[in-house]
């Protein structure tokens, strides 16, 4: 119990004196999460729209698939990335393992279906009030699809920002291709992980208090811009 | 709008028109031409399949059998625009409503911020252009609908059912910007269940029942001595 308390406090004292070694840590966590909700962003939200709109054969199973892709095990991911950029594979040649642009790549492939199932969903609702207003207006295929990534432009604000938390918050496929090297490629969940593990409790528990706040404080965030889009725009 | 534009899309000829929802004939051997300049209302009882056909005339729906021709050519054309009954508007401002709708028929830049500001002042927007368009009370969401069709400046105007939901304030302002727009040259087919509208508005009624045209005739004969037993009885029961 002692230990508990010890370390919390120190946690805090770490929290409070931004800590060098936490600022980096949480520094690069945020860049790098960033990073892959930017590239998810740009591949999710056009793929979710085309889906919502596009009437193609087998639509329900690649629907589904997407929307099992969701639950990705990032470990799996870390495995498969981490075979594409080892040496001997076949982008070995990039020299990209254990980097943090590796990392990005991990969790981009992690989140885009987070990105484009939710952003199918949010689109395809939209669609439906919209759909013979749009026809009505000759709007062709790819004019319908901005116009309703723009008029659920709040509401895909939230949908990227639950790709960050998951982006921010997972650990298997960032340790597998980052490799958790210190000042490197160390993110706050690489650093609990290993910290916890070495009985470094006080920086585990300061990294873990700035993830919880980080992560609340998003939700907050999108949560009353959500409220305020709403009563603003309706 | 010259001779020319009327020609493009006009008139529209449903020829053998029919539709068939879930196993249910929606509309059945429909033969209806939309004349140029008119104001052709289509009545009936609900479930008549009046906004279907309005769908059918305007391109949005393809008819299981028969075919439509808007002028000479078989694909719609795009001097058409149509306001709803709900009034769909993106959440921009109205005055950026408009402009969305001008961009999708490539009308841009100055030409655009003209006929956005026109359009909104002629529906009495003028001074609310800025506001968000979703957060209007009924009634001007759909004067916001009528300026976006208007600033499209259309050969024909489908209306379905514009005034359903709407006090009568709110009715006689839609109605009047609907005038507004016939007197510059627009044709208007417009659906509605009010006998009372129809009557200060229409030159040429479509009557169906049960998905079938029991009467397409002058106006003032349909409500003076309806041919059809149905039209009749749609008449008198108004009157009652």
């Amino acid at each position: 119990m002692d230990t508990i308390s010890q370390s919390f406090a120190l946690a805090l004292s770490m929290v409070a004196h931004l800590d060098a070694r936490l600022t980096q840590i949480v520094g690069l966590s945020v860049t790098v999460s960033l990073a892959s909700t930017l590239c998810s962003a740009v591949i999710g939200l056009p793929l979710g729209a085309a889906m919502a709109i596009a009437r193609f054969p087998g639509r329900d199973p690649v629907i589904v698939t997407l929307n099992a892709a969701m639950g990705l095990p990032p470990v799996v991911v870390g495995l498969l990335v981490y075979l594409l950029l080892s040496r001997a594979g076949p982008l070995g040649a990039f020299g990209l393992l254990f980097t943090p642009t590796a990392m990005v790549i991990a969790q981009t492939i992690l989140i885009v279906p987070i990105v484009a199932a939710l952003t199918r969903q949010v689109v395809e609702d939209a669609w439906a009030e919209y759909r013979e207003q749009l026809r009505s207006l000759d709007a062709s295929w790819w004019q319908s699809s901005t116009t309703l990534l723009w008029d659920t432009r709040w509401s895909l604000l939230t949908v990227l920002l639950a790709g960050f938390g998951r982006a921010a918050s997972e650990v298997g496929a960032v340790i597998i291709v980052g490799g958790n090297i210190d000042g490197v490629t160390r993110v706050m969940t690489t650093a609990i992980a290993l910290e916890t593990s070495k009985g470094d409790l006080a920086l585990a528990l300061g990294l873990g208090i700035v993830l919880l706040t980080l992560v609340m404080a998003l939700n907050v965030g999108a949560h009353l811009t959500r409220q305020w889009a709403r009563a603003r725009f309706g | 709008m010259g001779d020319a534009a009327i020609a493009e899309g006009l008139p529209i000829v449903a020829a053998g028109v029919g539709v068939v929802r879930r196993g249910t004939r929606v509309l059945d051997a429909i033969d209806v031409t939309i004349e140029p300049r008119a104001r052709t209302f289509i009545l009936g009882a609900n479930g008549a399949g009046k906004s279907t056909l309005l769908r059918v005339l305007h391109g949005l729906l393809a008819p299981d059998a028969g075919t439509v021709t808007w002028g000479s050519g078989r694909s719609r054309p795009a001097g058409q625009a149509m306001v709803f009954q709900r009034p769909v508007l993106l959440r921009r401002s109205a005055a950026g409503n408009v402009r969305h709708a001008l961009a999708l028929r490539g009308v841009r830049g100055s030409e655009a911020q003209r006929r956005t500001d026109d359009a909104l002042s002629r529906v009495g927007l003028g001074e609310i252009g800025a506001r968000p368009a979703r957060v209007l009370s009924g009634g001007e969401q759909q004067r916001v609908a009528l300026a976006r069709a208007w600033a499209l400046e259309p050969e024909v105007l489908f209306l379905d059912e514009p005034t359903a939901s709407l006090d009568p304030p709110a009715t006689r302002a839609v109605e009047s910007i609907v005038e507004a727009i016939h007197a510059r040259g627009t044709t208007i087919v417009m659906t509605t269940h009010s006998l009372g509208q129809a009557k200060r508005l229409a030159d040429t009624v479509i009557f169906l029942s049960a998905g079938k045209v029991t009467e397409c005739t002058d106006a003032s004969q349909f409500f003076a001595s309806p041919h059809s037993s149905e039209g009749r009885i749609f008449v008198e029961g108004e009157r009652l």
